[in-house]
């Protein structure tokens, strides 16, 4: 999987970054490169504190210690929505769509950033990525399906026109082929437009199948990185997420 | 129930048999809780014996009113809610959610017609412009509360931020133009070059503006505080926050008048002409006879206006990004922060455009009544604001219209409960039963309406057609 292009300096770089919740510490000092045009996913499980780092670079929580940098700037203490603005777009942990509002409005929503000037083709783009939203264009984003919202969240986020897009176990309670459905399109948006995607998942056989290269975090630290096919294959790793039946 | 299932031909043959001593005891039970509830809280009457406070027992009233409760029980258990009848199949809506869909383009332009045509039809019907001055006052009353709802519907209903300190708002409102419109030196001021009766003339319209811009520049003041605070928190805040205002406006002597408050305010003017008796009045300058009325009349006309600019201020912002905003703050903060949105920006601004309307409503309170004191700003307005926005279903302007109407109306039409006279005897006042009533009737809205009279939210963008979805469907909050 050396096939994506890997610049010398990362796109996004986590430095040494702690993160507490009160007085505990959920991230103890983790690293975490980014480059331009990879897929790199985050797995891990329940409590490792995948979704904290995730949060973290969005600056809710803020870090305590360390640096995040984003193409050189440092966005440690940015405020969140200024993070937004730098083309960061993200689909948090349990969607959070706009329920009372409809796809079509929950779309517009991921527009503001880009001023809406690339509104219509942006729009066409997310259609055609997942033509189910735009069978339900006009339905509030409550009364979607689960593995619906799920694909209405990636829709918004990409309706910023990100470069580096995030997200936050897309699999979460979908059916297998709902999540196959959604990698597929992860995939295909990064191999035809080269987004930069950070996928952060419990699922790690679909996950690291996926990925490029991928990271294990175990309680707040990073014990394993490598290629994606290459953690697929390491018997620790089998043991503690694919046959241990905790995924 | 056994013997239902047992003999179901038995059954249907006499449905009320099998189930009337089940309904009767139950009806008794009620009957009795009733009894029990009832006895002290209605049965006991404080009278005056000797110039002293003292008790006097009324057994007919509570006999009375538990027979009604025991009747309806029964009835009831024997009807709507007997084990026999079949149970209602509900396919698509019912003929009246249907029939609501059928005339719904036709009630906005319905309603705004009515609004509009109000004082001429009220006084064709009561048979002149004097004699109509108890409906028109009403009219002016109800429009003033649709107008504090579509107000409060912003930052309530559209921004979901439960603010139960809006009556503050009105308040400033209120006082920016009865400070402005009696302050000697402005008077002086602007006697100096444009006439002696200038700023009594024109002080309404001057300080319209300041008014909804001093009010909204006070929504910024309480939105900066309490900007990390949500519901609960967010709702004591605002609470404290009306009572703050309240309190400022009782204590400051010197500056608001205390207690006592400012009186003669100038009166409304119809845009510098003045509604007197004399040569430059309304009537004089356009050849009409002299009529008191003419200001009520024209008062009526200026609270539809602010009303109307207000709804159609807040349908214009809703589909502009700031609106969307609001709504989607509502749903979710923390997508808002992560889809670029700054959430302080968007919270304050909900606040003070919400306090701006509120502001511009007690602009219109104070040259209406003339007065102004802090006992007509207490937390009781800022409940009934609340009532109206959430019985009118939150976010639907045409809810918000109904609800105020219902309520205040409401409320009016309780006063006239003569009838009740003659079912309970003559020393039954029923004008103190008109709170229970009132909240009798908040009770069954919730219980039959829980999302309030019009539910469904309109979307604010098609893509082709318009589709409607009752927020039945929809779990608040979730989806």
């Amino acid at each position: 999987m050396s096939a994506a292009v890997t610049s010398s300096e990362p796109m996004l770089a986590v430095r040494g970054v702690k993160t507490f919740y009160g007085n505990i510490m959920a991230l103890k000092g983790v690293d975490v490169d980014v480059h331009r045009g990879e897929i790199v996913t985050l797995i891990g499980s329940n409590g490792a504190g995948k979704s904290t780092l995730m949060m973290t670079i969005f600056g809710q929580p803020r870090a305590r210690e360390g640096q995040i940098l984003y193409e050189g700037r440092d966005i440690t203490r940015m405020p969140t929505h200024e993070i937004a603005h730098l083309k960061i777009a993200q689909s948090p942990e349990g969607r959070r769509i706009f329920p009372r509002m409809t796809v079509f409005e929950n779309l517009q929503m991921g527009a503001s950033i880009d001023n809406f000037e690339h509104f219509d083709s942006d729009l066409e783009r997310v259609f055609t990525l997942f033509p189910r939203l735009k069978e339900r264009i006009g339905q509030r984003g409550g009364t979607l399906s689960g593995g619906e919202q799920q694909m209405l969240a990636i829709g918004r986020a990409l309706m910023s026109r990100p470069r580096l897009l995030m997200l936050d176990e897309p699999s979460l309670g979908l059916a297998p082929l709902i999540v196959k459905q959604i990698f597929d399109a992860i995939r295909e948006l990064n191999r035809t437009e080269g987004l930069t995607v950070f996928l952060v998942e419990q699922n790690a056989f679909h996950a690291l199948k996926l990925a490029h290269r991928g990271y294990v975090l175990v309680n707040g630290v990073v014990t394993m990185s490598g290629e994606g096919r290459e953690l697929l294959e390491r018997p620790e790793v089998r043991a503690a997420y694919l046959e241990g039946g905790r995924h | 129930m056994a013997v239902d299932t047992a003999h179901p031909a038995g059954a249907v043959a006499s449905p009320g048999s099998s189930i009337l001593p089940g309904a009767l005891k139950d009806a008794f039970i009620t009957g009795l809780i009733a009894l029990g509830l009832l006895g002290p809280l209605v049965g006991f009457e404080t009278v005056v014996i000797d110039g002293a406070l003292g008790l006097a027992y009324r057994p007919l009233v509570v006999a009375i009113m538990v027979g009604i409760i025991f009747a309806g029980r029964l009835i009831l258990n024997l009807t709507v809610w007997s084990p026999n009848r079949p149970p209602k199949a509900q396919a698509g809506p019912g003929p009246v959610a249907r029939g609501m869909v059928a005339i719904s383009p036709a009630f906005k332009p319905a309603l705004f017609a009515f609004a509009i045509g109000f004082p001429f039809l009220a006084a064709a019907m009561t048979g002149g412009l004097n004699e109509s001055r108890y409906l028109i006052d009403l009219g002016i009353l109800i429009l003033t509360y649709v107008m504090l709802g579509w107000g409060l519907n912003i930052v309530v209903g559209l921004a979901g931020l439960l603010d139960l300190g809006y009556v503050a708002f009105y308040a400033v409102g209120a006082y920016t133009y009865a400070l402005l419109a009696t302050s000697e030196p402005v008077n002086a001021f602007f006697a100096s070059f444009l006439g002696e009766t200038f700023w009594a003339n024109w002080a309404f319209w001057f300080c319209l503006p300041a008014a909804g811009m001093f009010a909204g520049l006070w929504g910024m003041i309480l939105g900066f505080p309490v900007l990390r605070l949500r519901g609960d928190y967010l709702a004591i805040v605002t609470l404290a926050f009306g009572e703050i205002i309240r309190l400022v406006l009782i204590n400051w002597v010197d500056f608001t008048g205390g207690g006592a408050g400012i009186a003669s305010i100038p009166r409304a003017t119809f845009f510098g002409i003045p509604f007197t008796a004399g040569e430059d009045g309304f009537a004089a300058l356009f050849g009409l006879e002299f009529n008191p009325m003419h200001r009520i009349v024209f008062l009526y006309f200026v609270i539809l206006a602010l009303a109307l600019i207000t709804a159609f201020t807040t349908v214009r912002l809703r589909r502009l990004p700031v609106g969307r905003a609001w709504e989607a703050l509502r749903e979710d903060e923390i997508a808002c922060r992560s889809l670029g949105l700054n959430t302080t920006n968007v919270k304050l601004s909900a606040f003070a455009t919400g306090a701006m309307f509120g502001g511009f409503a007690g602009c219109f309170f104070a040259v209406r009544a003339g007065f102004v004191s802090p006992e007509s700003f207490t937390f009781d307005i800022s409940a009934m604001i609340l009532a109206i926005v959430v019985l009118g279903g939150m976010g639907s302007q045409i809810g918000v219209a109904v609800a105020a109407a219902v309520m205040m109306g409401g409320m009016e039409m309780l006063r006239n409960l003569g009838f009740l006279k003659q079912v309970f005897g003559e020393g039954f006042d029923p004008s103190l039963y008109r709170m229970l009533l009132f909240g009798f009737a908040m009770v069954a809205i919730m219980i039959w309406k829980p999302r309030g009279l019009v539910s469904s939210r309109d979307p604010t963008i098609y893509l082709k057609e318009k589709k409607a979805v009752s927020g039945s469907l929809v779990k608040e909050g979730h989806g």
